[in-house]
């Protein structure tokens, strides 16, 4: 009775299968390849790995929430590096400075303030004009690089503050304090995700939009939440991440929104929308950053990894593609 | 006439789909020169015979033949092929291009290298052109020509093959008098060159017209063939609809309350012009017309989708703008839409959410999803519309159509609004579901709903209203007590005919 339930039990745990898949093949890859004598599977390794996730995983809660929605935001990365120039740039202002250690938390706000704006703006585009996000956010992200550029011409922007490098270092309970903003973002957007009326609605217009007007739910105003989400959650991930290394180049963070997609996308989560889980996502950035690690644990280089990621990925879609159909034809009987 | 032989014939086509007989053994033919009119009303099989026709779908039993040939047609490409054109009552033009790149579209003319030969591609579409006597030429880019002129380039499009029967498909539903007077002299012309023409529509004063014959189908099954002649309005309409209905036309059984909605002189654009009408509570009204008539433009309008361009409308007397759909539900007013998949339904959820969706946000508890309120909303109409899932859980995609259709019910009396409009409450429910469908609007009534119901169907219209609203392009032509409407007037009114040729 239960339509395609094989199909759907295969895609639903296919991420996971795929990272377990991962793990055996590079600890037994490694053992004959590994420049390192360390195993892959160590522990610290991993805990490294999980912080290493933490600024695309931040973002790809957001895209998710987006793509759910129906669209997509590919201003991520600039919205990244300009919030990072503000946190940095911000840290030494002279009234900031007069702040001591108070500067920091004023420094985040500003940093996150800037994210959420720069997400309103893209939402309150795509929401007041009918022009399809990708366009909208296709022209932000040359447009909020341009203010990077314009902020600190070629160079980068510094800006070392020991409490925050402390902070950003620190471990608690053994999990770095990446990995937690990481894991914080993750329930609270699967918790907006799943248990509000703003995530439901939020599927309802990815699926099917007239439906959902039809509903009487206000289409603009979800889509306008969804991007200031994203637009802080990509400042977010800056704050987290330049608070440890203090220095930001005007060209950081670029193509993240193709990284980011990807993940998403290798979690499963539908262009079109209606369709997509967080639970999913996180196995997605996991799964990249392993292959990431992995490929660098054996030996290969930066251009090997990219041409293998981007294999996996077409295949992954095709392979998802076959189980749709299937699932499909399991419906019709 | 006998002796001649058709330009395409059909002999004892069966068409079955599970739990429908579509065909039932359906003969018929058109002779070279010859306009054969094809009659019936929605559902009586006219489209399941033009998909045959087209290669579309392949009959169970039967042959078809087209001149001495049987032949056996598995694709449209393949039909065209033999010389069987369709002009479709939709168009499919690719309005960016030219006149000529659509005519022969994806046979353009070539030279060497794949090289597209302008001079002969232009020539040939001036020449079919010139045939049909258009006032543009073929360089024209057919965005800017009227709705008319592209008809006129599908009939070109049909005309680059060496066409045996040509099959009109409803084609003056959106066409004005005058260009209709154009595309009979193009009609005429056809027979004149001797190809058979098979014509679609329910328009009786076109039908006797241009027809020599005219065939009748009702419930998959061939009803008569009757010269065009030799024979009356009154005299097709009764083949058409044949039997006296074995559904018990609906009276009125209870006290209607007060008016709940009233329209006043209500226009959209060119879509329907001075509509006006009430519904008072515990009152079905019954909207009946053409396709493109404009009741579900009517529908929408009140349901804020489109913006009125002259016109009132009242809630309990009260004079009320809508602009959204928002709007229109926070005043009480529902639409179960035409389209239950593409409009009505978001099928990737389950069937709760489904139902609680206009009303989530009323229900939440705090910033939370209240789950138990929702089950319990959809527990309750599960059980009063007797709608069959497994469960809430169950994705809305799973579920049949007649289960579907409750469920976009349920959402809506859910939230217990003052006006159900229903748009084609029965499209694609299978015959059991149907008469449930019926039933719980005749009961929806009782309970002091004012409900509206469009559809295409007239056993539908006349079993469920209290009262029907018979239009014709975008106007309504007139308005039936459920004691006054006979199938006979109804259809007529729908025709276009005025109220004293009726008489």
């Amino acid at each position: 009775m239960q339509a395609g339930t094989l199909a759907n039990y295969l895609r639903r745990g296919a991420i996971w299968g795929f990272i377990v898949l991962e793990l055996i093949f590079f600890s037994i890859a490694g053992e004959y390849l590994a420049i390192t004598d360390k195993a892959f599977m160590d522990a610290g390794n991993m805990l490294l790995l999980l912080k290493q996730t933490a600024p695309l995983g931040i973002i790809a809660m957001g895209m998710t929430i987006v793509m759910v929605n129906g669209n997509i935001d590919l201003s991520v990365g600039a919205t990244f590096a300009l919030a990072a120039v503000i946190l940095l740039d911000s840290l030494s202002w002279p009234f900031m400075e007069e702040l001591g250690d108070w500067a920091i938390p004023l420094a985040w706000t500003f940093a996150l303030a800037a994210g959420g704006v720069l997400g309103a703006i893209n939402g309150l585009i795509v929401w007041k004009t009918g022009v399809d996000a990708f366009i909208v956010t296709l022209g932000a992200m040359l447009g909020y690089r341009g203010l990077v550029f314009m902020y600190n011409g070629e160079q980068p922007t510094s800006h070392l503050n020991w409490t925050l490098v402390d902070f950003a270092e620190a471990q608690f309970l053994g999990i770095h304090t990446a990995t937690w903003f990481l894991l914080g973002v993750t329930a609270v957007i699967w918790w907006v995700m799943n248990r509000t009326v703003h995530g439901r609605n939020a599927y309802a217009i990815g699926d099917n939009r007239e439906a959902a007007v039809n509903a009487g739910i206000r289409v603009g105003p979800h889509m306008m939440i969804n991007f200031v989400i994203i637009g802080f959650l990509a400042a977010l991930s800056a704050v987290v991440f330049y608070s440890e290394s203090g220095s930001v180049n005007p060209n950081d963070g670029e193509l993240y929104e193709l990284w980011v997609i990807t993940a998403v996308v290798l979690g499963g989560t539908k262009l079109t929308g209606g369709s997509g889980s967080i639970v999913a996502t996180f196995g997605g950035v996991l799964a990249i950053q392993l292959l990431r690690k992995g490929l660098a644990h054996i030996g290969a280089d930066t251009s090997t990894v990219n041409l293998v990621i981007g294999l996996i990925l077409i295949a992954v879609l095709f392979l998802d593609k076959q189980l749709n159909i299937r699932a499909k034809e399991e419906l019709k009987t | 006439m006998s002796g001649q032989t058709p330009a395409l014939r059909l002999e004892g086509i069966v068409k079955t789909f599970p739990g429908v007989r579509a065909l039932d053994d359906v003969s018929f033919d058109v002779l070279p020169g010859e306009v054969h009119a094809l009659m019936g009303e929605n559902g009586a099989g006219k489209s399941t015979l033009m998909k045959v026709l087209g290669g579309i779908y392949q009959p169970d039993a039967g042959r078809i033949f087209v001149g001495e040939e049987p032949v056996v047609m598995t694709s449209p490409l393949q039909a065209k092929g033999l010389g069987i054109v369709f002009i479709h009552q939709e168009l499919s033009l690719a309005e960016e291009l030219t006149v000529a790149e659509n005519v022969f579209l994806g046979e353009l003319p070539r030279k060497s290298f794949g090289r597209v030969d302008w001079a002969r591609l232009h020539a040939r579409t001036d020449e079919i052109l010139g045939k049909l006597r258009v006032g543009f030429d073929a360089r024209a880019r057919v965005g800017d020509l009227s709705v008319a002129n592209q008809q006129m380039v599908e009939i070109a499009r049909a005309l680059t093959v060496d066409a045996k029967a040509v099959i009109f498909d409803e084609p003056t539903a959106s066409l004005t008098d005058a260009e209709k007077v154009v595309l009979f002299d193009v009609i005429a012309d056809l027979r004149r060159d001797g190809v058979g023409i098979i014509y679609i529509s329910h328009r009786m004063e076109e039908i006797f017209r241009i027809t020599d014959r005219i065939s009748v189908l009702r419930d998959g099954q061939h009803r008569g063939t009757v010269k065009t002649a030799e024979t009356d309005e009154e005299a097709v309409t009764q083949l058409m609809i044949g039997r006296k209905l074995d559904l018990s036309r609906n009276v009125s059984h209870h006290e209607l309350g007060d008016v709940a909605l009233e329209v006043r002189n209500l226009s959209c654009g060119e879509l329907f012009q001075d509509v006006t009408f009430e519904v008072r509570r515990g009152e079905v009204v019954g909207f009946y017309g053409l396709v493109g008539a404009g009741r579900t433009e009517i529908a929408e309008t009140l349901f804020g989708l489109r913006d009125p361009s002259a016109g009132e409308i009242r809630l309990d007397g009260e004079a009320v703008r809508i602009h959204s759909p928002h709007d229109a539900i926070a005043r009480g007013i529902s639409l179960v839409p035409e389209d239950r998949k593409g409009q009505g339904l978001v099928l990737g959820m389950n069937c709760r959410d489904n139902m609680t969706l206009p009303q989530v946000d009323d229900l939440k508890a705090g910033p939370f999803v209240a789950d138990g309120a929702e089950i319990a909303i959809f527990d309750q109409y599960r059980d009063r519309l007797d709608i069959r899932t497994p469960g809430w859980k169950q994705q809305v995609g799973n579920l049949s159509g007649g289960n579907q259709q409750k469920i976009v019910l349920g959402k809506w009396l859910s939230m217990h609004p003052s006006v159900l409009i229903v748009d084609e409450p029965t499209r694609g429910i299978d015959v059991g579901s149907k008469a449930e469908i019926h039933n719980l609007i005749r009961d929806l009534a009782a309970q002091g709903y004012a409900v509206i119901v469009i559809s295409s169907e007239m056993p539908e219209v006349l079993h469920v209203s209290d009262r029907i609203v018979a239009m014709f392009s975008g106007r309504v032509n007139r308005t039936f007590t459920s004691d006054e409407v006979t199938e006979d007037n109804l259809i007529q009114a729908i025709s276009g005919l005025s109220n004293d040729k009726v008489a």
